[in-house]
């Protein structure tokens, strides 16, 4: 029995943040789950995977974030409970659908769930902050800070959105999603397919001019839910004991509420802590009061001052005098819980007993090994990239795209020159094939691309049909583990199985090459060494766009 | 005990840390503290560095364990024993650390000698308990994979942690698989 099911209201039982989150939505009563796997949020499809069968919850995995959110949308217009979730990438992604079906609104519920990851963890690319995605969909934010929260909102979430019939983001980090604790339990509501009628004629379609009396609509939802927010429980105001008459305040919101607490505690202070969890719209009637009667604000928050930027805006009429600070803390990485601590010491003037400066001086004298991740033992890649490095040119240039072959760029490997989104190893290696170096020494150089399964069905097609469609010759190399491996070997569209284990077509990468138009395309063991190695040097010199699938199982895949 | 006690883990990817991680948990829940962790998943897992935080005591806020705060430091291979020293300060910290090298190709700098390593982990501790944890286990079970068990038993039996040893019995019962289990309470024993 997963402990997750349990039926005992009440009992306290200790969950990652992710889990929560899936506990929070079967407590909300959750029909339809989508979702691509991304970390920090892939334990929440982990989880539905296992269970949804038992739990009487629709779960899948989707092509990619965008399809993702879009079958949750169909759900929630047909009046059921959907949640989607994706790592922030993948919203990036997603957002094309995102923006419209906030305009259109939904009839049942719709939670879209969103891991940042401060620090870059688990994330090449960039650090997003994907805070701004609301402001800029007009789409409802909630930040829950630990595992209970994690539960508690999602449950808000769907209720909100249910109440003003709109999607909602569920925005988590890191150490938020991957954190543990014990979590209180509350009643699984077994989903109950609602729908009364049929999707009522033109009611989603964005097409004008119905768009801009949508946007009417959804400024006027956006005031309401300001509004709303008001008096919902999830922005508190928390005072020290004795600490009625203070001047000094923090705002912060999501996991450095956290830090922020442990802070006061350790410096024994009385200062009163506004905890935001309704981030948009902001509330800024609760901020306003707060700030009212303050000398010197702290905001705390990880990334971008996304809060702090609202503050400033607020006090600017109600409490001009205001010493707001913020951006003292770091924009880049995580905070940490003295790096608060140092915060809160310097506006309230109270020491912090431990001498963090010399402890860290002396810490950097340590002689530390770097230590870069690893192909796992026995990984098929290793054969890949060795075969690339015996067969590529001395001038060629190397693709690298989103998986456990990013680690193509450490060493031993080193061979990536970009790493840029999903998908993008084809449509740059397109770019740079297109350049001819004519009026210079410069020989036109070799482009080798490497595309993961997963990642050529989530985003590699466009770019792959665009170098047939505009005649450029770059060696695009498949790499067909059959899994999806970085993310905790979640099955994909080649795979023949659904993310609930149902048996379904498996979709063969062959045939889809194919139907793009290449005709340079041969599949290979990269066990056979000396063909893998051969194909790659022969396919260097085409006129046209080159294809080898390197087909080879993940080491983890059960024979 | 005082209010709160803080546990670092370290090691490198597949060592077991998490499972640690999930047995000292639990023994904190049933034992009636609050209690927190802090783990990464992902990239972070692959032969990387890997580094976890448990926090438990009468109320704890955040789930990760302060600059110079950690009571004890658990570190599975040597090298990450200095990264924790992060961690570390010559007031309260104990270190206990299994004697293991691992370095890959992926892995680039100078190894130290236990010897200087031990040097460096003294200026971040009070006290270094330096174990041939690995070595032990291996020529016992052969299950070198289970050394963070051994590790744990240990740090139990010897009052590093002030969490009562039938709370961690019950915790392994519930988290390690059933046919691993015996295994893991005989290394958690030796």
């Amino acid at each position: 029995m997963e402990k997750i099911l349990s039926k005992r209201v009440g009992e306290r039982i200790i969950l990652l943040g992710n889990e929560a989150i899936v506990r929070g939505a079967l407590e909300a009563g959750v029909n339809f789950v989508s979702t691509f796997p991304g970390t920090p949020a892939s334990e929440i499809g982990d989880v539905f995977s296992r269970i949804s069968k038992k739990a009487g919850v629709y779960f899948e995995f989707s092509t990619n974030e965008k399809v993702a959110l879009e079958a949750a949308a169909g759900a929630a217009f047909s009046g059921l409970n959907s949640l989607v979730a994706m790592k922030h990438f993948g919203l990036n992604v997603a957002s094309d659908a995102l923006l419209p079906v906030v305009y259109t609104g939904v009839e049942g519920a719709m939670v879209v769930m969103v891991a940042d990851d401060p620090g870059c963890w688990s994330s090449a690319q960039t650090e997003q902050d994907s805070r701004y995605f609301a402001e800029l969909a007009h789409i409802p934010m909630i930040e829950p800070s630990d595992p209970q929260e994690c539960k508690d909102f999602t449950k808000f979430a769907f209720e909100i959105s249910h109440k003003f019939k709109i999607p909602i983001l569920l925005r988590i980090t890191t150490r938020v999603a991957h954190q543990q604790t014990p979590v209180k339990l509350s009643n699984i509501q077994y989903p109950i397919s609602n729908i009364q009628k049929h999707i009522k004629k033109g009611r989603f379609s964005t097409m004008p001019p119905n768009v801009l009396r949508m946007k009417k609509e959804l400024l006027e939802k956006t005031e309401k839910i300001r509004d709303f927010s008001k008096n919902f429980p999830i922005n508190q105001i928390y005072r020290g004991p004795t600490s009625v008459k203070s001047k000094i305040g923090v705002i912060c919101s999501g996991v450095s509420y956290l830090y922020v607490m442990e802070a006061i505690g350790e410096l024994g202070l009385n200062l009163s802590v506004l905890k935001l969890g309704f981030t948009y719209p902001f509330p800024e009637k609760i901020v306003g009061n707060f700030i009212k009667k303050l000398q010197r604000v702290l905001v705390v928050e990880e990334l971008e001052s996304y809060l702090e930027e609202q503050v400033r805006a607020v006090a600017k009429d109600i409490n001009p005098k205001l010493e707001i600070f913020g951006k003292d803390l770091p924009k880049i990485g995580e905070l940490r819980p003295e790096y608060v601590k140092e915060a809160i010491s310097k506006i309230s003037g109270k020491k912090s007993k431990f001498n963090f400066k010399t402890h860290q001086q002396n810490f950097q004298k340590l002689n530390l090994l770097k230590r870069f991740p690893n192909l796992c033992p026995g990984c098929p890649y290793w054969l890949v990239f060795s075969g690339i490095k015996k067969a590529a040119p001395k001038n060629t240039i190397f693709g690298g795209d989103i998986g456990c072959y990013m680690l193509a760029g450490c060493p031993p490997h080193n061979i990536q020159d970009w790493l840029i989104s999903m998908g993008s190893s084809i449509g740059i290696a397109h770019g740079i094939s297109k350049i001819q170096y004519q009026k210079s020494n410069i020989q036109n150089p070799k482009v080798i691309s490497i595309i993961g399964d997963s990642t050529f069905f989530h985003a590699g097609i466009p770019g792959l049909i665009n170098t047939v469609f505009n005649k450029s010759n770059p060696l695009i190399i498949i790499l067909d583990n059959g899994t999806t491996g970085m993310t905790g070997h979640q099955p994909h569209p080649g795979v023949g199985k659904t993310g609930s284990g149902e048996e379904t077509r498996a979709i063969k990468i062959e045939d889809i090459v194919s139907a793009c138009g290449v005709k340079n395309l041969k599949i290979i063991d990269p066990i056979n060494q000396d063909e893998f190695v051969n194909t790659i040097k022969e396919f260097l010199d085409k006129k046209e766009v080159s294809v080898i699938i390197a087909r080879h199982p993940c080491v983890f895949l059960k024979k | 005990m005082k209010k709160d006690f803080n546990i670092v883990i370290v090691g490198t990817g597949g060592q077991g840390l998490i499972t640690l991680l999930k047995i000292l948990a639990e023994a904190a829940m049933l034992q009636g503290f609050d209690v927190r962790t802090s783990e990464l998943h992902g990239l972070s897992q692959r032969g990387g560095s890997v580094e976890c935080h448990i926090r438990f005591g009468k109320k704890v806020f955040s789930p990760l364990v302060e600059a110079g705060g950690a009571d004890l430091i658990i570190a599975l291979e040597q090298n990450e024993a200095l990264r924790a020293c992060y961690y570390g300060s010559r007031q309260k910290t104990i270190f206990l650390l299994n004697k293991l090298n691992i370095f890959t190709p992926a892995s680039s700098g100078k190894t130290l000698t236990i010897d200087r390593i031990s040097g460096d982990l003294k200026k971040f501790s009070k006290i270094v308990i330096l174990l041939d944890g690995s070595e032990i286990v291996k020529k016992e079970t052969g299950a070198i994979v289970a050394t963070g068990i051994y590790m744990l038993g240990y740090a139990i039996h010897d009052s590093l942690i002030p969490l009562k040893e039938k709370f961690i019995l019950e915790a392994m019962k519930g988290i390690i698989k059933e046919k691993y289990l015996e295994l893991n309470l005989k290394i958690f024993n030796l």
